[in-house]
């Protein structure tokens, strides 16, 4: 009967935290309005942002385009070239997280006129809008590999991690060929902002783990070839890579920034400070040149003076909004800030512009930032990881401090990358995290 | 991790599992709780002798939530990397071991007649 007692306690007091932590979700308030707020893109961003002023608006004409046939699940790419999932993991069609009441224009946008507040679709009407978001992602310009098409991933050693979930499958193909035969594995990442700067790193250890695991090791060579000083931007976590790289055996080749490669001769072409030079491979990971897409290169919206050429849309770096059209914010990679292209800076971005949109169309003020976080589960291993969590000050900003060590390879950490990320990720696209 | 409350965990652990399966999976926790709750009622007093067997299953309970997790995720014991790492083992394999045992004492108390 005690047992029985306890156990009826003990339920109570869990419900009793259930509607506690219940009732603190409750604190946003719909808000009603007429605005017509368009939506470009339908990545990670701006389909969390669809769903998010979807439910906070009450009234609104929300509009989201978006040429792309389906939606991708971006950090799931990493462990489709590992040969752990399926290319499908990463893939999802648009309708799955379209909230119902968001019109859904499936093409691309052509030009942006925030001059009139017009987006322009080739073949069809023009768009109007009061406020806009831009979210489009950002273009690899693969182009800007000399010698280098799409079509060469997944034979002769040639991988291309980013290009997609299909090529990330073909990458696999080729590094598990590589890790059984042994040779020189290339690594590289460009100049320009990117994408999860930490995904070329990983990769790099996912390689040596292959070859360590079917005991080849010491018929492969590891190469990395930075295209700065540093292997990483935040430089406590840039001294532990250093230190890991040095543990793993990968020789770096600092200020080598790849222009070309030839499959034939398998030699990658470098710029360096001191001019061109070559360096042989039998297994890359070939990471382009990364901008805006066209239609915000060839808008009003970029900054002038900073990342030129690349295109990334001129935001406070704080609260996202446009600095010369106010009505006009960016997020997710295209946004014109020092840090965050990747899934976790969107999560913390767009609570930010939903809060400063949703501000503006009330004639008030917020206080909502972004701080600059980001964070990268830095696999260096099969089976552990780094949970790096950092803001714009190079700042470590742990999630949980005193239990999951930043800097330690972990086991828990990988299980996030495995179990909860994706999920976490889905629960965002749909405005409920 | 940004505002992590019930509600958030709830929707990632549908995205984990699929929202049907996850809150099957709940109402098949709550119904062997239940269960439990019930023979406890019933019988008036903890059966020892189903208490002994509910035991024996603890260990196996235990390896396999460990296994499960471990094949489910790519990863071996030799992946523990640091104390939180043997900290999160223990807590699959007390989680197991605590599961096998409702399980194993509920099945014995509504499938057997007599509450000894």
């Amino acid at each position: 009967m005690n047992m029985n007692r306890r156990a009826l306690l003990g339920l109570l007091a869990a419900g009793g935290v259930a509607s506690v932590a219940a009732s603190g979700t409750q604190a946003a308030q719909t808000v009603n309005t007429s605005a017509k707020i368009v939506i470009l893109g339908a990545g990670a961003a701006g389909m969390a942002l669809a769903n998010r002023l979807n439910t906070r608006l009450n009234g609104a004409d929300i509009t989201i385009i978006d040429g792309r046939p389906r939606h991708l699940y971006q950090p799931g790419f990493t462990l489709i070239a590992a040969g752990l999932k399926p290319a499908d993991y990463s893939v999802s069609s648009n309708d799955t997280w379209l909230p119902r009441g968001v019109n859904f224009i499936n093409a691309f946008a052509s030009e942006i006129d925030p001059e009139s507040k017009l987006l322009r679709i080739a073949g069809q009407e023009d768009v109007a809008y009061d406020y806009l978001i831009v979210a489009p992602g950002l273009k690899l310009d693969w182009d800007k590999i000399e010698g280098f098409s799409l079509d060469m991933v997944g034979e002769n050693g040639i991988g291309a991690v980013y290009a997609g979930p299909e090529y990330a499958a073909k990458t696999w193909t080729a590094m598990d060929k590589f890790t059984d035969e042994g040779g020189v594995a290339l690594f590289t990442r460009p100049a320009t902002g990117m994408k999860c700067a930490g995904a070329p790193l990983k990769y790099t250890f996912l390689t040596d783990d292959y070859a360590r695991r079917k005991g080849n090791r010491g018929k492969v060579e590891m190469t990395y070839a930075a295209h700065n000083n540093g292997l990483f931007g935040v430089p406590i976590v840039n001294e532990k890579v250093r230190m890991l790289f040095e543990d793993r055996g990968v020789d770096v080749h600092h200020n080598h920034v790849m222009k070309a490669i030839d499959p034939v001769k398998k030699l990658a072409t470098f710029e360096t400070p001191e001019g061109d030079t070559e360096l042989p491979y039998d297994f890359t990971n070939v990471i382009p040149p990364q901008r805006a897409p066209d239609v915000i290169l060839n808008s009003a919206l970029p900054w002038a003076d900073k990342w030129v050429g690349q295109g990334w849309v001129e935001v406070d770096q704080y609260t996202l909004r446009h600095n010369r059209y106010p009505e006009i914010f960016a997020c997710g990679d295209v946004a014109g800030v020092p840090k965050g292209k990747t899934a976790a800076s969107v999560k913390w971005q767009v609570p930010v512009v939903e809060e400063q949109l949703i501000a503006q169309i009330q004639g008030q003020e917020s206080d909502a930032r972004y701080n600059g976080y980001t964070s990268c589960p830095l696999i260096t291993k099969i089976g552990r990881a780094m949970l790096v969590e950092f803001d714009y000050n190079n700042n470590l900003v742990p999630s949980f401090p005193g239990v999951i060590a930043p800097l330690e390879e972990l086991w828990i950490s990988w299980l996030m990358k495995e179990v909860a990320l994706k999920a976490t990720y889905n629960a965002m696209l749909r405005g409920r995290a | 991790m940004k505002e992590l409350t019930l509600s958030t965990l709830f929707a990632v652990f549908e995205e984990i599992f699929g929202k049907g399966l996850f809150w099957a999976m709940v109402a098949v926790a709550a119904l062997v709780t239940v269960g439990y709750i019930y023979v406890l009622v019933r019988d008036r007093a903890v059966s020892w002798k189903k208490f002994l067997l509910a035991q024996m299953a603890m260990p196996f309970g235990a390896v396999g939530a460990v296994v499960f997790v471990q094949h489910m995720t790519h990863s071996s014991l030799s992946d523990l990397g640091g104390p939180v790492d043997v900290i999160v083992l223990a807590m699959i394999a007390i989680v197991g071991a605590i599961g096998a045992a409702i399980l194993v004492y509920t099945v014995q108390g509504l499938f057997s007649r007599r509450a000894v």
